[in-house]
């Protein structure tokens, strides 16, 4: 990108907002950045410029800067959701790609700023991340790199296992507030929850009564000293692990609170990037291009939704989708389809409503049609002796797999099932099994550093070959019991 | 470049952004670490021994993967798209198929790793690290008397030298030069064009050394107790080529009887019978003393076994052993003993007390490693010489 490219790139950006404002995108202040693909592909290994050191990002990087240096596949850009939101772009780029990756970039952001999923994640993560990680670092000085990063492997292991849920959070307060008012002899009453409070501060002036109080250790006994099950065991052990220092708490919690900011990101991976291809396709068609830019553009989209045998390319599924529902509502078949109003013409706005309203379950459940699912030729496949072979083609079963593989963004849901068993403060998680087993290995690695969070024996239950497996680590080794 | 409160577009200085680089030194760091920790599995990997001429091995680092509760991929119905016509029964991939990585997004990355993590080491790197912790034992005695011999060479072309020492080619060759340069007809020889051979006095380091290689082939030798032979000595005479500037290594191989055999012949073919290890030992004494003498010949014999022997050879053994120490700047009988079962050889072996004798007993693959240190470390009350 030299002068003049970057000085046109500028005036180019100036007409795509304006095409994608009258389109009805509403997004944040926008900041591009042009860099090298050094910075850009560190960005896109920690997931955030500012986040903090650990060498399995550095393993990351190396292995994605490879590959670019190999030409085997290359970022075009990163976009982070913030408010003003930043998006890097390659400063290898051509014009028309970065061009392109504008359009795109402000279709993302527009989804950051308007889905659901993502209304309670921070706008301003980019600065927390910062100064997470100056605090990290200051624990380095303070308490050894080594330390510090043997803790990080622990972390990191267990990271994803975190409930952004409104339900759990309701719950944990409603587990909190009782224990609050049981420990002043109140009555377990959800009649006194409902005690509306004069300020947000309220709850500081009782402070000074809790050392009065007469602490009756009696009533806990018949009550969960713990609420369980807990599927945020990340918040499970900050709360409430014997083991923890403080810095150590405080590192759980910079872990916690970056998943829960990139979680929703899992969550709607196939819509997000599938709403950013639908708008650069038509934002870029509304420029005035020449016809080798015109023949630039069409490869790079194409090489962008190139579908993939053996996996889901978000972009091409996410694309075909929001592209039928467009056609849908805005002709609607005769009949058959009764919950789309027959006067048609509503594509837009029921695009619109989506992008708000829904997350990638829903959209898979909603919107994968039979008729898409034969189109793009859908179809699941196994490991079949040495081969990978198609197992199903049936629209219902294939949708529904990937659905299911959507749930929880991809990953095992775990809870905590006991904080005290064997009456020995051991701990036990037990894998929601739905018809999926875990992977062994990885499983018997990862207890380790299940029991460095919890300092006492760790155990986890899940289903394999069809019984009920009891995996147990007690610091030294780990052993599996089947039930 | 703008100041848009809408947008910007700007373009920094990002040289001195180091962070991903410092993060990739550290993973670096850890993958050498990794292989020092782990170069037991490593220097007993097939992949290595049996590789053809291949500088750089893969080396699975499993300590190293980043590890998750996460679901059993092989096990798994995965979702896939096809040209249009797919029917249940296609194959899509034959083996693992590719990792799905598509446009790399932005968030934690969710894609299906590799297994472990391999690293691309050189066998230099892992020789190094290997031959670090290696040492020569019982050089001391050899190194006083005559490590160097003296050597002359002929190896320079001058102008003044003795008449004996004329180079005639070269004399001739300057002559017919200098009268085509003046152009005189026929050629003459003059002082000017005589050349001298000259010769220089060189140190030559005398140090080879002789790697006996005995090996039990009865019939209870198996696979496996071959494989840790074959293993044990590829890296022997690897790091005795460190040390010294020749390293022959002669196979006996022997049941009953002992007979020098090809290399093919002894890591590949199994014969019966019975045990009598006097009987290697035997041949290799008389081939020191027939081919290498002491003054000259570093020798390290070693001997591979299951430690099933004829008992009532054991005594005879003990005595030529002691001999065969005499002689050697190390003597190692390693007995590969996977089952535990009792050994006639190595309990005879455990009263024999000599400076160059050393025993070590191999039950698993990674124990070759270990007998590899135990063998090449300094000898006690003797220090670090290598």
């Amino acid at each position: 990108m030299n002068v003049a490219e970057m000085a046109e790139l500028d005036d180019s950006i100036a007409t795509m907002m304006d095409i994608a404002r009258q389109n009805g995108l509403d997004f944040y202040p926008m900041r591009f950045e042009v860099c090298p693909a050094d910075i850009l592909y560190t960005f896109g290994a920690y997931g955030m410029p500012t986040r903090f050191h650990h060498w399995s990002f550095g393993k990351v990087f190396h292995r994605m800067r490879l590959e670019y240096d190999f030409g085997l596949s290359r970022i075009y850009e990163l976009v982070i959701n913030s408010d003003p939101c930043y998006a890097f772009l390659l400063d290898g780029n051509t014009l028309l790609q970065n061009k392109t990756v504008c359009a795109h970039v402000l279709a993302h952001c527009d989804f950051f700023k308007n889905n659901a999923t993502f209304r309670n994640t921070s706008r301003d993560m980019v600065e927390r991340m910062a100064s997470s990680a100056d605090r990290i670092r200051q624990y380095e000085l303070q308490y050894g790199r080594d330390a510090v990063e043997a803790f990080l492997d622990a972390g990191l292991a267990c990271q994803e296992h975190i409930d952004p849920s409104t339900y759990g959070r309701m719950q944990r307060r409603r587990w909190w507030e009782g224990r609050y008012q049981e420990q002043r002899g109140m009555a377990h009453d959800d009649s006194l929850r409902q005690r509306p409070k004069r300020s947000p501060y309220d709850d500081l002036w009782e402070l000074d009564d809790s050392g009065n109080a007469s602490r009756n250790e009696a009533t806990d006994v018949g009550r969960p000293r713990f609420a369980l099950p807990q599927k945020d065991i990340l918040l499970f052990l900050i709360e409430h692990s014997p083991a923890l220092k403080s810095w150590e708490r405080d590192i759980l919690s910079i872990l916690r609170e970056e998943m829960l900011y990139f979680w929703p990101q899992l969550e709607t991976k196939i819509m997000n990037e599938g709403w950013a291809t639908y708008w650069h396709l038509r934002i870029m068609r509304e420029l005035d291009l020449t016809p080798e830019d015109a023949i630039e553009f069409a490869k790079m989209h194409s090489g962008v939704v190139l579908p993939s045998r053996t996996s889901i390319n978000p972009y091409h599924l996410g694309l075909a989708i929001w592209e039928s529902i467009e056609k849908r509502w805005d002709a609607p078949a005769k009949e058959g389809e009764r919950r789309i109003p027959l006067e048609g013409g509503g594509g837009r706005a029921k695009m619109f409503e989506v992008r708000e309203m829904e997350n990638d379950i829903s959209f898979l459940r909603n919107y994968l049609t039979k008729e898409l699912v034969e189109e793009l030729d859908l179809y699941l496949y196994q490991k079949v002796g040495a081969d990978w072979k198609v197992v199903e083609t049936d629209w219902e079963k294939v949708r529904d797999s990937i659905c299911a593989s959507r749930v929880n963004g991809g990953i095992p849901v775990l809870y905590v099932e006991d904080a005290d068993l064997n009456q020995n403060g051991e701990l036990l998680l037990q894998h929601a099994y739905e018809g999926v087993e875990l992977d062994l290995r990885h499983l018997e690695k990862t207890l380790p550093h299940v029991h460095r969070l919890w300092g006492r024996t760790c155990h986890l239950k899940t289903v394999v070959e069809g019984r009920e497996v009891l995996f147990s680590c007690d610091g030294k080794r780990v052993q599996r019991k089947f039930m | 470049m703008t100041t848009n409160t809408e947008f910007s577009l700007s373009r920094e200085d990002w040289s001195l952004h180091r962070k991903g680089h410092q993060d990739q030194e550290r993973h670096q760091e850890k993958v050498k670490q990794a292989i020092k920790d782990n170069l037991a599995d490593i220097i007993s990997d097939e992949g290595i021994i049996l590789r053809d001429g291949q500088q750089i091995v893969k080396v699975p680092i499993r300590s190293l993967d980043e590890y998750r509760i996460r679901y059993n991929f092989n096990k798994n119905k995965q979702a896939g798209s096809g040209n249009g016509d797919s029917q249940v029964g296609d194959v899509v991939a034959s083996g693992k198929p590719a990792d799905a990585s598509g446009k790399g997004g932005q968030g934690a990355g969710d894609g299906q790793g590799v297994d472990y993590y391999e690293a691309g080491v050189s066998l230099e790197e892992i020789e190094e690290m290997l031959f670090a912790e290696l040492a020569l034992p019982n050089l001391a005695r050899k190194s006083a008397e005559q490590v160097t011999a003296e050597d002359v060479e002929f190896r320079d072309v001058r102008k003044i030298g003795l008449s004996g020492n004329i180079d005639k080619r070269r004399t001739l060759l300057e002559a017919i030069r200098r009268s085509s340069r003046s152009g005189d007809e026929g050629v003459s020889i003059r002082k000017d064009d005589l050349r001298y051979k000259t010769w220089e006095e060189r140190d030559l380091p005398d140090s080879n050394a002789v790697v006996f290689a005995l090996m039990d082939t009865s019939g209870s030798m198996g696979l496996f107790e071959k494989y840790a032979a074959r293993t044990f000595f590829f890296w022997m005479v690897r790091f005795l080529r460190t040390k010294y500037e020749t390293v022959q290594i002669r196979y006996i191989a022997h049941h009953t009887e002992a007979k020098e055999v090809s290399e093919e012949h002894f890591f590949t073919k199994g014969e019966s019978g019975g045990t009598i290890c006097s009987s290697a030992y035997e041949l290799a004494l008389q081939l020191a003393e027939a081919e290498y003498p002491a003054d000259h010949y570093n020798l390290y014999p070693v001997h591979f076994s299951d430690g099933d022997n004829l008992t009532s050879d054991n005594d005879k053994c003990i005595q030529l052993v002691r001999e065969l120490c005499n002689r050697s700047q190390m003597f190692a009988y390693a007995e590969v003993n996977q089952y535990q079962r009792n050994s006639t050889l190595m309990s005879a072996y455990s009263k024999l007390r000599h400076p160059t004798f050393r025993t070590a007993m191999i039950r698993e693959k990674a124990d070759v490693y270990k007998a590899l240190r135990t063998f090449f470390s300094p000898a006690p009350g003797e220090g670090k010489l290598a």
